[in-house]
């Protein structure tokens, strides 16, 4: 069920992710041994388009990554093809970029809810 | 040939189409005796009823290929000391093919998918023309020629957990097929087969998992084969030509 435009938009969105997730790992490292607190989290991350391209990019690599690999997934153990693993794998790549961006949003732009 | 000395117990799968069982035979155990040289032994002195595949008995025509203790074999050059640990020895059509009675599956499925891979010759030139000269040190001719020996017996395919799952994969043969003639200097249908294999059964399903290599008979290498088509088709995307 891959075509070579799928394969090859997993594999670019792999090549986008490894080092935002390298990035990412080194972001937690650096909060947790430095103690910083939500608070203090925020304090960096609110406003800042930096910190929202860096995430929002890596949540649509993982939107599209994922929602090929498990449209293969599901094709390979249940059969489903044609158009409900059509809607299946658009549904799962919105979904997660509506979760992701949801978040996103949330510690750089939107105040709601931050003291 | 040497008296026998025991005899082993071996399950063959009976049965038409999708419906069957196993049953047991006692069939006499010789030194260097082969897989096929069992189901032989059933067909001419137990039961003549009992279908299944050969032709050459010496490991060319591809035709006698089976599972063997849940794996594919070629049961020509399948020694039955080599496979049968403990004494089992289960024998079964091969997997992933539709069944027509006993061990004989239709292969129709398997060969349909060489003409889908575009794994056919595209001719470039006329017998009027001169033959091309193909020098063997072609760094290209090297690459068709690691695969040219299959000898299409469907042990890769059977052994293909991708094509268990997906219905539409061209599978390990076509590819490598389509990729020794994409490497063909004669071959003129290039652009044509790396169209032929991007589609939703392309090489790009592969997972890379290596059971065709690992069972190839041949000692072939269809995985690799199938990495240069993803080469040569992201290449050839990269570049807008697919």
């Amino acid at each position: 069920m891959l075509t070579l435009r799928l394969y090859m938009l997993q594999r670019i969105t792999a090549l986008l992710m490894a080092p935002l997730v390298l990035g990412h790992i080194g972001v937690m490292i650096y909060a947790v041994q430095g103690g910083l607190s939500a608070a203090e989290i925020l304090g960096r991350t609110q406003g800042s388009v930096f910190w929202f391209s860096f995430y929002g990019l890596f949540v649509l690599a993982v939107s599209v990554h994922a929602a090929i690999g498990l449209r293969t997934i599901l094709h390979e153990v249940t059969g489903l093809s044609g158009r409900l693993l059509m809607f299946f794998t658009w549904g799962t790549a919105l979904g997660l970029s509506v979760l992701g961006m949801r978040a996103i949003l949330a510690v750089t732009f939107l105040t709601r809810g931050v003291s | 040939m040497n008296e026998p000395v025991k005899t082993r117990r071996v399950s063959i799968w009976r049965g038409e189409g999708e419906t069957g069982q196993f049953e047991t035979y006692d069939v006499p155990a010789y030194d260097n005796q082969t897989v096929l040289d069992v189901v032989s032994h059933i067909q001419h002195y137990i039961d003549p009823s009992l279908s299944y595949r050969f032709a050459c008995r010496v490991g060319m025509c591809g035709s006698c290929a089976m599972m063997v203790n849940g794996e594919p074999r070629w049961t020509c050059r399948t020694h039955v000391n080599k496979v049968a640990g403990q004494d089992v020895l289960e024998i079964a059509p091969l997997r992933n093919l539709p069944v027509i009675k006993d061990l004989a599956t239709n292969m129709d499925p398997f060969f349909d998918k060489w003409v889908k891979a575009e794994a056919v010759h595209h001719s470039s030139a006329s017998r009027d023309e001169e033959m091309m000269v193909v020098l063997p040190d072609d760094a290209e001719r090297k690459k068709a020629d690691a695969g040219i020996e299959c000898i299409n017996c469907a042990v890769c395919y059977a052994a293909c957990d991708t094509v268990a799952g997906n219905a539409d994969y061209l599978g390990p043969a076509a590819l490598q097929r389509a990729w020794t003639l994409y490497n063909d200097a004669r071959d003129a249908g290039k652009q044509t087969i790396l169209e032929a294999v991007s589609g939703a059964g392309g090489c790009h399903n592969c997972h890379a998992q290596g059971g065709c290599s690992h069972y190839c008979p041949n000692e072939l290498n269809p995985m690799q084969a199938i990495a240069g088509l993803k080469q040569a088709t992201t290449r050839a995307m990269l570049k807008g030509k697919l």
